[in-house]
């Protein structure tokens, strides 16, 4: 490169123009929002505090299924239906992963009670990130760019997984053992709070910490925002946005994995068609958030959560079309989600 | 004329039921600023689409320094050392200044020195280094798009209608860029409407219609020809400016 002199700075005007978009805090005000004003209609602040908590462990666990779904729909434009096959097949192999670690559970030991849950986690992780990886090689990749054929032969893959799952584990409903230690609730004051509920929201706040961090602080974090963004753009900068689809297609199958595993120990019992039961409230979550939008993501699980709770306390009725109310509601106001990401 | 840098040779590219591109051949010499001209629709953009390999050449060959690349992927292209400002200008709105910076310097952070050479040029993206380039007007957005393009030295750098819709003060800094990038022996092969702008960077003119080349010659003799203006691009150069 020759170095020059660089020339003189065009007028202050042109380069220095104030710029015109400020950061959207509006959506992290919603949930406290949300959180207050259901304080008078529940009115008791002990029910509250408990509807409350129960919002956020539930919003944590959809967050953790749901984050990895809106990440692969934003870099590839990938429907994947079959997402639903991933919290099952991980709920099942906790299932079988806890059933060697009988004496971890049983105990009230706290730390057995979690290096089980640990063991459990991983084991759930590790087969559906295998699994991610084949479904993405054989079901997904050849049709790419094909909304609708993804969105049947994605539902097809999750009707395969579910029939193979009754063929490996049965079909009966299977209970979920939760360890002894994490059993009842945690008494702040007349305030009880479920034990496994705050495990619940620590590993949702550790799994979007993490997110978070590889996201904001990695070149990898760097692509994958970049990539949801422009794709196209990625590749012209000379980088491979399929194998970082497929590396976030793996990471996010893991984390539905690991979220199955949570919601199978928060319901107790199991049954092939876990997943496809949640599905229907990841999807609203994501679209609520804003397609490929992380944090987006996050508030809308947690708007999800909350309303369900809230609404199930007040009327039980209207509970099931709560969630759509509110996702309607949301997408009258902001068509795109609440965060969405810029695209191309 | 210097040996040719990239050559394309009977070019087809059809976009669906679309045959865009309808035999090709032209060659961009190394070194120096080559301008792609044409009515609106005549394929420039497709052109360099289909040199960046984000649309398949369906016949023909492409060669890059002697090399092949019409079967490449796109980030192999990229990585052979073309760099690419698109018409859309390709930014990534919610990246930092800094972070789109980072991004397009492969091979690990950017050289401060040539960081300090680009904002010689662009002082905007200094001021707005770690502002969410989506909040940058649009003339910075496309001082951003070349100084991403610049950010390390490529071989050719393919520039799509850079001055579409920027103030002039922008636009009398990207010629001192673009020829301060000549100097550097990097070859740039320049889509442009705006003739002051091609004929104060152009040394070879290459005139498109209807998917295929039409004329190629240096770029003074065409903006001195108005009437081979007229005929090539339906209108004087002079009528543009």
């Amino acid at each position: 490169m020759t170095q020059t002199t660089p020339p003189a700075a065009p007028p202050a005007a042109v380069t220095t123009a104030v710029p015109g978009r400020r950061f959207d805090a509006v959506p992290l005000v919603l949930v406290p929002l949300l959180a207050l004003v259901a304080l008078p209609l529940v009115g008791s602040i002990n029910s509250w505090i408990t509807l409350t908590v129960a919002g956020l462990a539930m919003g944590m666990m959809i967050f953790v299924i749901a984050s990895g779904l809106t990440l692969i729909f934003g870099l590839m434009d990938v429907l994947n239906f079959g997402h639903g096959a991933f919290i099952a097949v991980g709920a099942y192999v906790a299932l079988s992963a806890l059933g060697p670690l009988a004496g971890w559970i049983q105990t009230d030991a706290l730390g057995w009670n979690l290096a089980a849950l640990l063991v459990a986690a991983l084991a759930a992780m590790a087969v559906t990130g295998v699994l991610g990886l084949a479904f993405e090689r054989v079901i997904v990749r050849p049709v790419y760019g094909q909304h609708l054929k993804q969105i049947l032969i994605t539902m097809g893959g999750l009707i395969v997984a579910e029939q193979l799952i009754r063929v490996v584990w049965g079909a009966d409903q299977k209970p979920m053992p939760l360890p002894a230690g994490l059993r009842g609730a945690v008494l702040f004051g007349d305030i009880a709070v479920e034990k496994f509920r705050l495990l619940a929201v620590v590993v949702g706040l550790s799994v979007l910490g993490a997110m978070l961090l590889v996201l904001n602080r990695t070149r990898l974090g760097l692509l994958i925002r970049a990539g949801v963004e422009n794709g196209e753009m990625v590749e012209a900068l000379g980088y491979r946005i399929r194998r970082l689809f497929v590396a976030v297609f793996v990471a996010g199958s893991a984390l539905a994995g690991l979220g199955g595993t949570l919601w199978a120990l928060y319901r107790e019992t199991l049954t092939a068609d876990i997943g496809a039961e949640v599905m229907v409230l990841v999807f609203i979550v994501i679209i609520i958030g804003g397609l490929g939008s992380v944090g987006g993501c996050f508030i809308g699980a947690l708007l999800v959560a909350l309303t369900a709770n809230y609404t199930g306390y007040l009327a039980p009725k209207f509970a099931l079309v709560s969630n759509i109310v509110l996702m309607v509601a949301v997408l009258m106001v902001r068509p795109n989600g609440l965060w969405p990401v810029a695209k191309r | 004329m210097a040996e040719p840098l990239l050559t394309l040779s009977g070019v087809h590219t059809h976009i669906g039921r679309y045959h865009i591109l309808q035999g090709v051949d032209f060659a961009v010499p190394a070194g120096g600023v080559t301008v792609l001209l044409g009515r609106n629709g005549a394929g420039k953009t497709t052109t360099l689409r289909t040199i960046m390999g984000l649309w398949r050449a369906s016949a023909g060959t492409l060669t890059f320094d002697g090399r092949p690349i019409g079967s490449l992927a796109t980030p192999d292209i990229a990585r052979a050392g073309i760099a690419y400002v698109p018409e859309t200008m390709g930014i990534f709105a919610d990246l930092t200044v800094r972070e789109n910076m980072l991004l397009a310097a492969r091979s690990g952070p950017p050289d401060p020195g040539r960081l300090d050479w680009i904002f010689g040029f662009f002082p905007a993206l200094k001021t707005f280094w770690q502002q969410p380039a989506g909040v940058l007007s649009g003339g910075q957005k496309q001082m951003l798009s070349i100084a991403r393009a610049v950010v390390e030295p490529r071989r050719l750098i393919l520039v799509d209608e850079p001055t579409k819709g920027i103030a002039p003060a922008i636009i009398e800094n990207m010629i001192r860029a673009f020829r301060e990038l000549k100097r550097s022996d990097t070859t740039i092969l320049l889509v442009e409407q705006n003739v002051r702008f091609a004929s104060a960077l152009g040394d070879h003119a290459v005139v498109m219609d209807d998917g295929r080349i039409v004329h190629a010659g240096p770029m003074a003799a065409l903006a001195a020809d108005a009437a081979l203006q007229g005929r090539l691009l339906g209108l004087s150069l002079e009528s543009h400016t």
